[in-house]
């Protein structure tokens, strides 16, 4: 019995190595990230062969990452929810009512930090609002954010009593730095390459969440949770505990946009991130998350925001009517789904 | 030697009487089969053992002393370990991780404890051999085979070397020669020394692996018998109500 366990092991492992070889190359190929970042590099090669001047600069590379950060931010948070089976509505409107909260707390001459903590506390106070009421009163989470959608935008035009507040008071600079400003790298040939606070904020933030999810418990916890609830709990996982932050996390990453944004802009206003939730389920589910849950990754949202900007910058480019953008967003989220029905019927 | 012991065990659902004063008993190296028919009580008694929910009255002794189950945690920390019968696994996640669920092995990493993927691969690799089963532990549950699914669930109430592993039909929806497999994965765990509750309706199975077999009718224990004493024919009169009781 001793002696044949060693042989019996060894035999095991080799077999699973020789499978994960197997699987690195098949998973890559459908992995649904990776042919978003082929689309997304595509996208880029025929943009700048038509407009060589204008795209592939480092002045638009700048403005590009910069304008789908706060997306991409958002992302990380939306992925933890819809990886437990849940959804988020409310972001666009969190990030409204940060703005406007920040921006009053500035105007009445409080200093950046306060307004940093107070709009990560509004965010905390909404996520834990959401999670409370979907992951122990077991309200569903569509019909519980759709009605904090309404409750935080509303209160958003109620505390900025429907004015956009430019004055930031005596920490403007600051604040607006923290949001606006951007690190200066000199590449090799001498030129430029700047990067924006939000794009590094993006970047720093989709690591560390890809580590989380990667090798920590509470990050398995939220595939499990999405693949089998009744699973998860059986096995003593603290489900209720785990959605709740979820959507804590989701509102966070919402607040944190808005602060990030209202700083760029130099304004608060009840008006910010309106739509916006839609974007963000984009770029989740276009990134390769499954809306039933389980199914999902750090990188997903990053590249689908990615993707769905530079339809934008390509399309505006192509000379194609600003209105027809949204078109283009829908077109994507359909395919997308599409895409992983296919995908799931192979699997299956 | 380990004991559980069921006493008097009743549990109504408002006017429902689920379960009318249920005596059972279990040792370490016994594989009880648990028979009766829809609604005879068998899943009430399972959720009771396994702490989903209290009995309206009666006791549950481990090793003669009484105990009680508040949630299933209550009884996997006395030994008790479920499969259950839609085997509670993540079709989207491995199977090691699945072995896993819930008590992820962990390594120090700097100052963080992250999630030990090598040795949990290593260690369901091994309980997986124990189990004489192929499955490995990098593949999707959602891939596997209902037997290989089984050996997912087994394995993972090894984990914690429990006194008791209850089954709940784990050949309800599998193949005949998955059903061969996961018998002697039943085996298996008897000969490691746990006491198995086989809860089933699949006469040949519970005969070719049972030491005892109990039948439930109307949430009375009808019979409690030596599997030499007894016989198909008889236990399906015990189930159906054509024999009283024996």
């Amino acid at each position: 019995m001793q002696s044949s366990k060693p042989l019996q092991t060894s035999v095991a492992i080799e077999e699973v190595t020789g499978l994960r070889e197997r699987t690195v190359l098949e998973r890559l190929l459908t992995s649904q990230p990776f042919w978003v970042t082929v689309a997304v590099i595509l996208i880029c090669i025929v943009t700048s062969i038509k407009e060589p001047n204008s795209f592939p600069t480092l002045a638009n590379f700048f403005n590009t990452t910069r304008n789908f950060s706060s997306i991409g931010i958002m992302a990380i948070g939306m992925t933890a929810v819809i990886l437990t089976g849940g959804i988020d509505l409310s972001v666009g409107s969190v990030m409204a009512l940060v703005s406007t909260t920040v921006a009053r707390l500035l105007e009445a001459g409080y200093g950046w930090e306060s307004a940093w903590a107070m709009g990560l506390g509004v965010g905390l106070i909404c996520g834990l609002i959401n999670g409370y009421l979907i992951a122990y009163v077991k309200l569903p989470p569509f019909v519980v954010t759709l009605g904090m959608l309404s409750i935080a935008r509303s209160l958003g035009v109620v505390i900025s009593q429907g004015r956009v507040i430019y004055e930031f008071g005596p920490d403007a600079e600051t604040f607006k730095w923290i949001g606006g400003g951007w690190l200066d790298l000199t590449l090799p040939n001498g030129s430029v390459l700047s990067l924006s606070h939000q794009f590094l904020l993006l970047i720093v933030l989709s690591i560390i969440f890809a580590f989380v999810l990667k090798w920590t418990s509470w990050g398995r916890w939220l595939y499990a949770i999405g693949g089998n609830e009744n699973a998860a709990r059986l096995t003593g996982i603290p489900v209720d505990r785990v959605k709740l932050q979820a959507y804590v996390l989701c509102s966070l990453t919402a607040a944190l946009a808005s602060l990030m944004l209202t700083g760029y802009a130099g304004s608060g206003t009840s008006g910010l991130g309106r739509g916006y939730e839609l974007y963000v389920i984009a770029a989740v589910v276009i990134g390769g998350a499954n809306l039933m849950g389980g199914a999902g990754g750090a990188y997903g949202g990053f590249i689908g925001a990615a993707l769905i900007f530079l339809i934008r910058n390509s399309l505006i480019m192509f000379g194609v009517e600003a209105n027809w953008y949204e078109f283009f967003v829908g077109l994507f989220i359909i395919f997308a789904v599409l895409l992983e029905r296919i995908r799931g019927r192979k699997a299956g | 030697m380990a004991s559980l012991e069921l006493v008097g065990i009743a549990k109504h659902f408002g006017a429902i009487e689920a379960l009318r004063g249920v005596d059972l008993r279990l040792e370490s190296g016994e594989v009880l089969g648990l028979m009766g028919d829809n609604g005879a009580g068998k899943s009430t008694l399972v959720k009771i053992i396994a702490g989903n929910f209290p009995p309206s009255a009666g006791e549950i002794r481990i090793d003669g002393r009484p105990v009680q189950f508040h949630k299933p945690v209550d009884a996997r920390r006395e030994g008790i370990e479920i499969v259950y019968q839609d085997l509670a696994l993540c079709d989207n996640m491995t199977a090691a991780e699945n072995v896993f669920l819930g008590r992820e092995l962990k390594r120090n990493w700097g100052f963080l404890k992250i999630v030990d993927y090598r040795a949990m691969y290593d260690r369901a690799a091994e309980l997986f051999g124990e189990l004489k089963s192929e499955t490995r532990p990098r593949d999707l549950v959602r891939q596997m085979s209902g037997g290989q699914r089984q050996a997912v669930a087994i394995a993972r109430t090894r984990l914690s070397e429990p006194d008791f592993v209850l089954m709940d039909e784990p050949t309800a929806a599998i193949s005949v020669r998955q059903v061969a497999e996961v018998l002697d994965l039943i085996r298996r765990v008897r000969d490691a020394g746990h006491a198995v509750i086989l809860i089933s309706h699949r006469m040949p199975d519970v005969f070719a692996v049972c030491s005892r077999v109990a039948v439930l009718r109307r949430g009375t224990k009808v019979a409690d018998k030596r599997i030499e004493d007894t016989s198909p024919e008889e236990v399906t009169g015990l189930i159906t109500g054509a024999i009283a009781s024996a």
